[in-house]
């Protein structure tokens, strides 16, 4: 069994690979140097292995690459991935998710993209098409920008019904739809926007990130800008979940793949100190979908550690049981966990920042 | 009439390596018209000169001669026979 990470930082992307045991990891060369990769997958459904990046150079723009060889070489379509029709009069400024659909709709992939759009390709991340119901929602035009950017960062297909996706943006908040992407509905009660005057809009929240139970596909795990919800219905409704936590303040939310009411959140002081409480990196887990949280540190950083840690630079792999779990820092470091968060160690210092990270088995 | 393309080092495997490429316009050209010939012989270069609105990406310089283009007329800069026209990336996109 070999594990592949990838890390997309803001200068490049590199491909590790760990043996056996997950403990030893090479981190090989980089690839695309120099360019922002704030997306990557890796998709192993229908028994193939396809990597795919969303890369942006700040003078050539942004780019959907696939690799069929583990990143010997990289493709793109000559007419380019992700571009908007001329009648939309808006060009794409970054890809920032790439999410392989169900294991039964092998050859789509969503993108999220800044400005917040919502993409699908059929042909398994080759081109994508704009999904028109979003982009042409009346709310669009009154989305505003966190403050890295007005993105869609979050795609989330329904594991039973093609009919709904679910995704999430800063600022907009959670949209889902039940028609395959005609229409679009806000998601947002319960959640708080602290930032407006009117603290419980039907939308313009500043979600961070959404992650699905593994058991149960109603069962949402959310890490807003201040606020970390469970929904129990798909997203209707959001309770807050983050009492026994130091902070509910930080950007990812990984639920475990397989194991239902299990996830982990990396909280950081607030909006304001966006540093791990303390100077000390820690990742906290629930397993019982939120009701009580404990934290886990074994290997990380305990002394003047000043780095966050992006929606997308946590994430776990798909080894099953204990699965492994992977995080990355601002500060270029990457370190890995074996044993579902419990103990970790160093794979990589010194990167560029990580912006994401995506792991998967490989052959 | 032909003006010719000289490519900078990022751009030139998607030219088949060429460091200038020779396009066939009709008279009156400008860049802008030069861009949307290439974007039918050599769509991944166009592409990165401008985005989807048409528009010349941020970091992106097009000299025509010596001249910047955004210090002249920009994608209507006119061009005539036999002109060579820099495609350069800024120093400001560095990261």
């Amino acid at each position: 069994m070999t594990v592949l990470l990838m890390i997309g930082t803001r200068k490049g992307l590199w491909i590790a690979r760990g043996d056996d045991e997950r403990r030893g990891w090479d981190l090989g060369e980089p690839h695309f140097l120099m360019q922002e990769i704030p997306a990557c997958a890796i998709d192993t459904r229908g028994g193939t292995t396809r990597l795919l990046v969303g890369a942006r150079s700040e003078h050539w723009g942004p780019s959907v690459f696939h690799s069929d060889d583990y990143g010997s070489t990289w493709n793109e379509p000559d007419g380019g991935a992700v571009r908007f029709p001329a009648e939309a009069d808006a060009a794409v400024k970054a890809v920032w998710q790439l999410s392989p659909d169900t294991e039964a709709r092998t050859g789509t992939v969503w993108a999220g993209t800044e400005p917040s759009a919502l993409w699908r390709s059929d042909d398994h991340g080759e081109t994508f098409a704009l999904v028109d119901g979003l982009w042409d929602h009346p709310h669009r035009p009154t989305w505003k920008p966190g403050g890295g950017g007005q993105a869609i960062h979050t795609v989330l297909p329904h594991p039973a019904d093609d009919e709904q996706v679910l995704v999430a943006m800063s600022t907009g908040g959670v949209y889902r739809t039940g028609d395959g992407g005609r229409s679009w509905t806000p998601s947002n009660t319960g959640i708080k926007a602290y930032f407006l005057p009117d603290p419980w809009p039907e939308y313009g929240q500043c979600v961070h990130k959404v992650a699905r139970d593994a058991a149960d596909p109603d069962r949402l795990f959310a890490q807003n800008h201040h606020g970390v919800y469970r929904s129990a219905d798909g997203g209707s409704n959001w309770t807050s979940i983050a009492a026994g936590l130091p902070s509910d303040f930080g950007f990812p939310m990984v639920a475990h793949p397989s194991r239902g009411g299990t996830a982990w959140v990396v909280p950081l002081v607030a909006d304001g100190e966006r540093v791990p409480p303390a100077g000390r990196l820690a990742v906290w887990r629930t397993t019982d979908a939120g009701d009580s949280w404990s934290s886990a540190s074994a290997g990380l950083p305990q002394d003047e550690f000043f780095a966050s840690v992006l929606r997308d630079a946590f994430t776990a792999d798909d080894v099953g049981d204990p699965t492994g779990l992977y995080l990355g820092a601002r500060d270029g470091s990457v370190y890995a966990s074996a044993d579902e968060g419990e103990s970790w160690s160093e794979i990589a210092r010194h990167l560029p920042d990580i912006l994401c990270l995506r792991a998967a088995t490989v052959s | 009439m032909n003006v010719t393309v000289r490519l900078p080092a990022a751009l030139r495997g998607l030219a088949r390596g060429e460091r200038a490429v020779v396009v066939e316009l009709a008279d009156p050209a400008t860049v802008s018209t030069l861009l949307d010939a290439l974007a039918q012989t050599l769509p991944a270069v166009e592409r990165r000169i401008r985005d989807e609105t048409g528009r010349q990406r941020r970091h992106v310089n097009v000299f025509v001669g010596e001249v910047n283009i955004r210090d002249g007329a920009g994608l209507e800069e006119a061009l005539a026979d036999g002109a060579e026209v820099y495609v350069i990336p800024a120093v400001s996109g560095g990261v």
